[in-house]
């Protein structure tokens, strides 16, 4: 597989190293002189130098061959989104794979259709949640290009739901339960289960309908 | 009719004195306080600090009643994703971005974005006053 990954940090470095070391073939772009000069070092000449936004550079790189993935791993949003537009539409590269360094940008991506998308702080505070859980919600999986996600919610005591038949609950449109673990028995829900203190719950539900099924539930 | 102006330089600036003066309602946005200053010390319009890409700060601006919306920070890349949201997400009637690579404004007019490129721009008056010059000289 032929991969350009643009960016020479922490997170471009390494996957180079990685992808390099699993056999592939990759074509890193470093724009800082300093930077560059330690990753040629390492890496010679599959570390080219340059603003990984300008097209003569990605051409430089062989981005009209075009390569099976094109990273785009710099330290700025702005940035990976044009990278991953011209990959993707000047360029007819088909899997694009970009990081997200402010969470506050994944809107942009979205309302830009570039995905799949990874961001270090989301995933961390994705094991947040899912260890120390605040909201009663906690995230398990995200089905973005699905717009669905599975969510999981512990019955404690107090809870809405605690005693109810799964028919009496005012679940919201667009949400279902679709599992109940129970002393580490998982059971598929029906109209008639009755929920008790200590069920875990995974609902399956559209994203924004989280506030609405915390009210059916907790 | 409202306008935003995101990127308080020089161009920006000037770009919002000149439609306020011409009886656009106008707010400008720009990630550094000091830019209202560029505004002169008569400026009525709106002043939001903060950077392009808040979308909080963007509505805040009014984005989503504006007519027109002018995009001229000094970064190329965060002009092109702020002028695609102004169009795509805000559906802003008219937006006009300013790129100064000629080649990624020429790439992004075909994805239907208004853009201005002062690169090019430059380059085609240099070249025909140079050819101009040698017109007048063998005449």
């Amino acid at each position: 597989m032929y991969v350009l990954i643009a960016g020479g940090g922490k997170v471009g470095a390494n996957l180079t190293r990685s992808l390099l070391r699993a056999g592939h073939e990759v074509t890193l772009i470093e724009q800082k002189p300093y930077r560059f000069d330690q990753l040629e070092a390492e890496f010679e000449h599959q570390v080219i130098r340059g603003d990984a936004t300008e097209l003569f550079v990605l051409e430089r790189a062989g981005i009209t061959r075009p390569p099976d993935l094109v990273v785009a791993a710099t330290g700025d949003d702005e940035d990976n989104i044009v990278i991953c537009q011209l990959a993707r539409e000047r360029y007819g590269v088909d899997n694009v794979i970009a990081r997200i360094n402010d969470p506050r940008n994944q809107a942009y991506f979205d309302l830009l259709g570039i995905s799949p998308t990874v961001s270090a702080t989301g995933a961390i505070m994705g094991l947040i949640e899912h260890e120390v859980p605040e909201h009663g919600l906690v995230q398990l999986l995200e089905l973005r290009k699905e717009n669905l996600e599975i969510v999981e919610v512990t019955v404690d005591k107090g809870a809405n739901c605690h005693g109810k038949r799964v028919r009496a609950l005012q679940l919201p449109d667009g949400a279902r339960l679709i599992s109940v673990v129970r002393a580490g028995k998982a059971e598929i829900p029906d109209d008639e289960t009755q929920l008790e203190i200590g069920d875990q719950v995974l609902a399956i539900l559209e994203p924004g309908k989280e506030d609405e099924l915390r009210r059916a539930l907790l | 009719m409202k306008a935003i102006v995101v990127g308080c330089g020089r161009v920006g600036s000037a770009v919002a004195q000149q439609l306020l003066a011409s009886g656009w309602e106008v707010t400008v946005l720009d990630e550094n306080e000091d830019a209202l200053g560029r505004l002169g010390e008569s400026w009525t319009g709106g002043f939001v600090v903060g950077h392009g890409m808040d979308l909080t700060l963007l509505r805040e601006a009014g984005v989503e009643e504006a007519d027109a919306v002018v995009v001229t920070t000094d970064g190329d890349n965060t002009n092109l994703v702020i002028a695609q949201a102004a169009q795509k997400h805000f559906e802003v009637p008219t937006v006009i971005v300013r790129v100064l690579d000629p080649a990624r404004a020429q790439f992004y007019a075909t994805k239907g974005l208004r853009i201005v490129c002062p690169t090019s721009s430059a380059i085609e008056t240099l070249v025909s006053a140079v050819r101009h010059a040698e017109e007048e000289a063998t005449v």
